[in-house]
């Protein structure tokens, strides 16, 4: 198991955690439609995806070396 | 739509889940595993979404717009840490062959009965309002489509004819049968997986349908339908979160809350872990999860934006699934959509009770028999047909004390409130299972002060209050606080306004939870037991390589060992050693970065095979870090220890022996020594006591030979004299060492007989007379007429004495030498002394005198006479007749020599 595997891993947690959080929410929590889409849902999903691709991408790493 | 059709198609549905699980427990039995696969395991995980899911959020999103997605986004934050988590606690849980999380927490806490048992009960009451939310969820689907826009039928007072308890009746037998077909050691169901992993695959299909059907059926696609809802008050209200009425603090609560669910919730702990076939599907499932939950929550929005701008208030929020569709006359949708909600309904229900049976019958029921000994352990076997009678029991239990709870409390509330009051109930598990991965010094005092102040709390916070709004206890401490305190009210606790009670509540209960186990724990002292299983908790990794661990335990990145491999060894000979030990324990050192303790310790030994073993240790020293030792470990180099001072005492004992042993063997080596140059002084003296008299006797005869004529009559006579005199001595030195051979070698004598001592002296006196005469010795032998009687061989003590008196005679003073021999009786004993008044023995010689050829030589006498043998032959004699013999001497005052001889009885 690697160190650098499982900091990445918790660097992303925390990182998640500050985003899902204010003041970023206070960024997006308004009356607009992004993509047609209001911006706090838009932001919610966008930011959502985000994180999936990454672990995704941290996991997959793994797999490989 | 009728209820037969609705009925139909569910029990359809049902018999398809139990045809999956029965194919897949058919396939498991032959060996192939279907759930043993990554997608199926990220796929089960969804259990998660429920009722709640399918039909609470909508009805969330309503009123708490985008609120809804705290519950999962809480568990997508934690998957990143699943890697460290969940590995961990599924580690654990192999490795101690957990059931359910009960087990789990009174494992790490020295396997108290206590703790489970608590924790059974906080997960039993706690969940009993999801459980009911779920029964609800199914019953008002069936309601809705079967009574759509025909008015809301009332309850029936009958609860025969209520829906809810059919649905009830019907989900325990589904129950029953599907999680408690048999009793499995490691409470594995694959069919149970196998069949919740397809029902996740329903509840999105079937969502989303309806998703698109809203999205791009009714309305043109998302933007169409968000421009459109920003237009309206109400439900342009629902997307940010501050015309909502989020705030940060409750926002929070809520990912905390959901956070702690996904892995403390009883199924999800029961799916997660206990039917976890394998820790390497971890990782897939670290984005397989959340993309299915983002999947599943896309539509959410949408429909609840639709319902409310098609139907108003005028129906549930909470039906919106169903009855959009239904609205606009997609009926097969609706259905389809029902199917969707009663798997998520069923699944959750399923797993649910069945987790929460393992736990009813594990840690309440098994130690009540136990302990009233109506089933012994070693029983438990024949009794598993009964266990299983158990699980179904306790499962109707529960499904219908989340029937009643359903009909008398849950109908006032919507689903997601209902819902987070067993959120709040799970996570009050958090502390103690967070502190128990990660704290070693947490005790079991601490977890149950906590487990016990939370879970109070968190009653007197949310179900009492809840109860007591729809009247089934008082009222009054709602309203005025509990004993009428303003401080102790259950929705503002200290006087705390402004938080929802679910936040309110979670924050109070989790905040003295948290602090009354730290504090506790830390005032109190772990049982032996508890520790060992803290280590084993805290440090799982070092357990389950299933190596022995070196006392050093060393850490060493592998990059650090060649370099000073290559510096010591050389590169192409580090190389070479580095694919042996590869190749030794089938290893791949690339694969790693820290190499392992043995290879540390191989790398030294090597090292120390070039520049020496204590400058290897420095080498390595300097590379390895070291870890501190675990408690276990302790008691294991602990263990060792003893048998170490063990084996050492046993090398002290034999060494004790040992050095006796060779004192023995010392003295008996210088014994022989002596004995040798006895024997070699022995022979030296023979030979020459030997030569002696028979020089004289060749130089004698050869003059008589020789000058026969010449010699006179007298000379001759005087030569044949000595001739005879040495012959004499000579055969009298042969005797005596034949004496001192049969003395040695016949240790029995011959018969005793009894003697008259004081004849054997008068005969050997008698004998001596002549040489007494020559020298001119006078012997006095006082004859007193008493008798003294001994056993013994007559001619040996006649040789006694007669040893005795011509060695008084050897020592008399030439002039006027005196013997005198008394008699006397000492005890049984008599005693034989013969004294002379020659020079005496010196100190010294007195304690040599017994020995063989001792000859004593003094200045005035020259060269002693005699051949050294004859006390040494007393001695004997005197020993073989169990008697002693001793010698009392001052310089110039004569010896006394005095035989001790038992006397004869009578």
């Amino acid at each position: 198991m690697s160190d650098d595997r499982s900091s990445n891993l918790i660097i992303l947690f925390l990182i998640f955690v500050a985003l899902i959080n204010y003041p970023f929410l206070q960024i997006f929590d308004r009356q607009e439609l992004w993509f047609g889409m209001p911006a706090l849902y838009f932001y919610f999903f966008f930011i959502w995806l985000a994180l999936i691709v990454v672990v995704g991408l941290i996991v997959r790493k793994k797999r490989k070396s | 739509m009728t209820l037969s059709l609705v009925i139909g198609c569910s029990l359809a549905y049902i018999s398809l889940l139990f045809l999956i699980a029965w194919w897949v427990d058919k396939r498991a039995e032959r060996g192939v595993s279907f759930v043993n696969n990554p997608y199926v395991y990220s796929l089960s995980l969804a259990v998660y979404c429920t009722a709640w899911t399918f039909f609470g959020s909508v009805g969330r999103a309503t009123t708490g717009g985008l609120s809804f997605l705290g519950v999962y986004l809480g568990p997508t934050l934690l998957a990143p840490l699943w890697y460290m988590v969940l590995r961990k606690i599924i580690l654990i849980s192999k490795n101690q062959r957990i059931t359910s999380i009960a087990d789990f927490i009174s494992s790490r806490y020295g396997k108290s009965t206590t703790l489970g048992v608590m924790v059974t009960l906080i997960a039993v009451l706690g969940i009993v309002p999801y459980i009911s939310i779920q029964l609800k969820a199914v019953t008002f689907g069936i309601n809705t489509l079967t009574h759509f826009k025909s008015g809301v039928i009332p309850p029936s007072p009958d609860f025969w004819l209520d829906a809810g308890f059919w649905v009830t009746v019907a989900m325990a037998v589904f129950t029953g049968f599907f999680g408690t077909r048999k009793l499995d050691p490691n409470e594995r169901h694959e069919g149970l997986v196998a069949a919740v992993a397809f029902e996740s695959i329903v509840k999105l299909i079937t969502f989303s349908a309806v998703g698109l059907f809203v999205t791009y059926g009714i309305y043109n696609g998302f933007e169409d339908l968000f421009t459109r809802a920003t237009f309206r008050e109400d439900t342009a209200r629902m997307l940010t979160f501050e015309s909502s009425g989020i705030t940060t603090f409750s926002w929070n609560v809520l990912i905390a809350l959901s956070l702690f669910a996904i892995i403390l919730l009883p199924r999800q702990f029961h799916i997660s872990v206990v039917e976890n076939t394998s820790p390497r599907h971890i990782p897939k499932a670290m984005w397989v999860f959340p993309l299915y939950l983002l999947l599943i929550n896309i539509f959410v929005l949408p429909i609840a934006l639709a319902g409310k701008m098609i139907f108003d208030s005028s129906i549930h929020p909470d039906t919106y699934v169903l009855s959009l569709p239904l609205e606009k006359g997609a009926a097969w949708l609706a259905l389809a959509a029902f199917i969707g909600g009663f798997s998520a309904a069923t699944s959750m229900i399923v797993v649910e009770a069945t987790a929460l049976s393992i736990m009813f019958s594990n840690h309440i029921v098994v130690p009540l028999l136990i302990r009233m000994r109506s089933i012994g352990r070693n029983n438990l076997v024949n009794g598993a047909a009964r266990l299983l009678d158990i699980r179904r029991l306790s499962i109707l239990l529960m499904l219908f004390l989340a029937y009643w709870y359903q009909k008398s409390v849950g109908n006032t509330y919507d689903l997601v409130s209902v819902g987070l009051i067993s959120f709040t109930a799970a996570a009050q598990l958090a502390p103690v299972v967070i502190g128990g991965l990660y704290w070693k010094r947490a005790t079991h005092q601490g977890a149950v002060a906590g487990l016990t102040v939370g879970f109070l709390i968190w009653a007197f916070c949310l179900p009492l209050p809840s109860m007591a709004q729809v009247g089934i206890i008082s009222k009054s401490f709602v309203t005025d606080g509990l004993f009428g305190i303003a401080f102790l009210k259950p929705y503002a606790l200290f006087g705390v306004t402004g938080m929802d009670p679910i936040t309110h509540a979670a924050f109070w209960s989790l905040f003295f939870n948290t602090w009354m186990y730290a504090i506790v724990s830390v005032n109190t002292r772990p049982s032996m037991l508890s520790l060992t299983q803290a280590d084993l908790f805290v440090n799982i990794h070092k357990y389950i390589s299933g190596q022995e661990y070196d006392i050093l335990k060393r850490e060493a990145k592998i990059g650090d060992l060649k370099a000073v491999l290559n510096r010591f060894l050389g590169e192409s000979r580090s190389l070479w050693l580095l694919h042996e030990y590869e190749s030794l324990n089938k290893v791949v050192l690339d694969d790693q970065k820290t190499a392992q303790a043995d290879l540390i310790s191989f790398v030294e030994t090597n090292l120390a095979g070039a520049i020496g073993a204590a400058s290897a240790r420095v080498v390595i020293d300097s590379v390895a870090k070291e870890e501190p030792i675990s408690l276990d470990e302790v008691m294991r180099i602990l263990e060792q220890t003893r048998e170490a001072v063990q084996h050492s005492r046993i090398m002290e004992t034999k060494n004790e022996e040992l050095k006796t042993l060779t004192l023995q063997l010392t003295t008996a080596n210088d014994q022989l020594k002596q004995l040798d140059r006895l024997k070699a002084d022995f022979i030296t003296t023979v030979t020459h006591e030997l030569r002696t008299p028979v020089t004289s006797i060749k130089a004698l005869s050869r003059i008589i030979l020789d000058d026969y004529d010449r010699l006179d009559e007298e000379r001759r006579t005087a030569y044949l004299q000595i001739i005879v005199n040495e012959s004499d001595r000579i055969s009298r030195l042969i005797n005596q060492v034949l004496d001192i051979e049969k003395l040695r070698s016949e240790d029995n004598l011959r018969p005793m007989e009894p003697l008259e001592l004081t004849e054997i002296i008068a005969a050997a006196v008698n004998g001596m007379q002549q040489l007494f005469a020559e020298r001119n010795i006078s012997c006095s032998f006082p004859h007193t007429g008493e008798s003294w009687v001994v056993k013994g061989d007559h001619d040996k003590l006649v040789q006694v004495v007669v040893n005795l008196l011509s060695n008084a005679l050897k020592f008399c003073d030439p002039v006027n030498g005196r013997i005198d021999i008394g008699l006397l009786q000492k005890g049984g004993s008599v005693l034989l002394s013969v004294r002379d008044n020659g020079p005496g023995i010196p100190h010294k010689a007195r304690e040599i005198i017994f020995e063989q050829f001792t000859q004593l030589q003094s200045k005035e006498q020259g060269k002693p006479q005699g051949t050294g043998l004859g006390l040494f032959i007393t001695k004997k004699i005197v020993e073989q007749h169990n008697g002693s013999i001793r010698v009392e001497s001052e310089p110039g005052e004569g010896a006394l020599f005095e035989v001790k001889l038992p006397l004869s009885e009578p």
